[in-house]
């Protein structure tokens, strides 16, 4: 049941890398911006709070048109770079990456914000009394002591990376090697009829999703025992 | 270090209905301890020190360096400042040893003032520099937390709570540690505390604090002496004793001191200091009984020549005595009638008794 074709094979390899870049890019910009979420006082952090939860509530198509207005040859983003003699990013494999930073920005921000919150500014705080500065104190304490979450973060930011469909398809089209990705493949096959083909994708994705919560929950039962 | 450094804080914060407002200059000798009730602005006090509240025009000068002033803010990073608090702040994913050397290994070497070994010694941790720190107890880890500080060699120790999250026993475990420390390694601490026995075994000198202000700083001896001191409001007025270790091991499980000022001798269960060591001893004021003669034949110990020297009313029953043993105060609780039947006066001499297991060095 498993043959997959070259298409497929390279659909696979397209998710992967933009699941892949998405989580790297998501996790740095993630971290400092959990941080101040969960230690700030301001009331811009509450306004932020709910910008970054915005894409579980909103249908991803309605985020995907709006990222298409601004990345395309006519939007805020899409006309800057024009202007600047680079390419617009509509149906770009790069407009993916930045429509899935946000898109899945919540799956990385919120586990990391709770770690942040449980962990508390105490080790943080004796650290510079011991002579630690902020980037000394990032790496030999908050990662260290952070790290089931920030673990959870990327596996769930990788998995739901892969999982998305409606923003790739308003953002990305439907270009084979550039935007054309699993979810989208599979619809392809559904709509073209071959139920066999759109099975055997669905199925890996099936079982890589159930791995990945498996993965997650068992980090989590790990990581709950770590503090103190 | 001999010079005669200060602390001098000044700052306001207004804050839901809690005001805290400090202007203070505070000698950096021994052990300060900044006593109140919770919620009056103790800890406030220890962060803006530390630079970890934010503050706007506050100043804190440090000796002759500037901390925080007009433009002018050092970070925690910079201020060579040990810190303890009350709940274990250790790091989890690190080894005792590697938690002691966290902030010896970022202090420049010409600064470093103790080694691991000596405070692991001193502390009693050198056998478990290997060990996990969830396998320690309470008491352990807190110690782990003052080594490591003092192992950055700070200009200050600043403690917050230190034992108040720790049971009786682990307590009286720390405590010697704590008068080692403010005695010999020259480091002054300044300590946050409700506890009023921390207080009266740690501090030289107090500064009191009420709704986010301070009341008054005084010398402990100076704050022992006052009949309404704020110290005796929960359990009763409550006495120091200054006292050198004469014979640690003098017998039956007790201990020989002899009191600075006098010669009179105080007999307490064993304690684990040096000989000659400085020793204080608390003493409760409803823990000393009063006679006219020196009574030989009772199961009393301790009993010491004394000067009534004012008598205080305190409700319908009982009377507040201050005394004096040689140069040292000493409160008596007695009740009016034995006031009456002892024709007790200002001026009188008399023989303060006192049960030597009501004592704790």
């Amino acid at each position: 049941m498993f043959d997959i074709t070259s298409d497929d094979l390279s659909a696979i390899i397209l998710t992967l890398k933009l699941a892949g870049l998405t989580t790297l890019i998501l996790l740095s910009i993630a971290a400092p911006l959990a941080w101040w979420l969960a230690n700030g006082k301001s009331l811009g952090r509450v306004v932020v709070q709910a910008l970054v939860a915005l894409p579980l509530v909103l249908p991803p198509t309605v985020l995907g048109f709006y990222m298409l207005m601004m990345l395309g040859p006519k939007g805020a983003i899409g006309g800057q770079l024009e202007s600047w003699g680079w390419h617009h990013l509509a149906f770009t494999f790069e407009g993916l990456v930045v429509s899935s930073v946000l898109y899945s920005m919540p799956f990385a921000v919120q586990p990391l914000q709770e770690t942040f919150s449980n962990l508390g500014r105490r080790p943080i705080e004796v650290a510079a009394a011991m002579g630690a500065n902020a980037i000394d104190r990032f790496f030999t304490v908050i990662l260290p002591l952070c790290k089931g979450g920030f673990a959870i973060a990327a596996t769930l930011t990788f998995a739901h990376t892969i999982g998305e469909f409606g923003v790739i398809l308003m953002v990305g089209g439907n270009i084979p090697g550039e935007t054309h990705v699993l979810s989208t493949v599979i619809y392809d096959y559904a709509e073209s009829m071959n139920y066999e083909a759109a099975h055997r994708l669905s199925f890996i994705l099936l079982i890589f999703a159930f791995a990945v919560l498996f993965t997650v929950y068992a980090l989590n039962k790990r990581f709950e025992t770590v503090k103190l | 270090m001999t010079s005669e450094k200060v602390l001098q804080v000044q700052g306001n914060i207004r804050h839901k209905g809690f005001q805290f407002s400090v202007d203070c200059t505070l000698p950096m000798q021994g052990v300060t301890a900044i006593f109140g009730r919770s919620g009056c602005g103790k800890t406030t006090l220890l962060r803006l020190v530390a630079g970890l509240e934010k503050v706007n025009q506050a100043k804190v000068h440090f000796g002759t360096q500037v901390w925080q002033d007009k433009g002018v803010f050092v970070p925690l990073h910079q201020r060579r400042i040990g810190l303890v608090f009350q709940e274990h702040s250790l790091f989890s994913h690190l080894t005792v040893r590697d938690n002691m050397l966290y902030g010896y290994v970022r202090t420049p070497q010409v600064l470093r003032r103790f080694s691991l070994e000596s405070i692991s010694i001193l502390l009693g941790l050198e056998t478990m520099l290997d060990r996990r720190i969830d396998a320690l107890s309470g008491g352990q880890r807190q110690r782990v937390a003052i080594g490591r500080a003092l192992l950055t060699s700070p200009q200050l120790l600043l403690l917050d709570e230190p034992l108040s999250a720790l049971d009786y026993r682990t307590k009286s475990e720390i405590m010697p540690f704590l008068e080692h420390l403010s005695q010999h390694l020259g480091v002054p601490i300044l300590m946050v505390s409700h506890s009023v026995e921390e207080v009266e075994r740690l501090a030289n000198q107090i500064v009191f604090m009420d709704h986010g202000k301070i009341e008054r700083i005084e010398r402990l001896q100076q704050a022992l002496s006052r009949v309404d001191s704020p110290l005796f409001r929960h359990e009763g007025a409550s006495s120091i004793l200054m006292a050198e270790l004469a014979n640690q091991d003098a017998g039956d499980g007790l201990s020989e001191l002899v009191l600075a000022g006098c010669r009179s001798i105080l007999w307490i269960p064993k304690i684990s200091y040096q000989q000659g060591e400085q020793v204080r001893v608390r003493v409760l004021a409803r823990d000393v009984a009063l006679s006219l003669i020196a009574v030989i034949d009772s199961s009393l110990l301790n009993v010491l020549p004394a000067k009534i020297v004012q008598i205080t009313m305190q409700d319908e029953a009982r009377v507040l005595i201050k005394l004096l043993v040689g140069v040292q105060t000493l409160f008596a609780q007695v009740t009016q009638r034995s006031l009456r039947q002892l024709q007790l006066t200002e001026g009188m001499s008399v023989y303060a008794l006192i049960k030597a297991v009501a004592l704790v060095g």
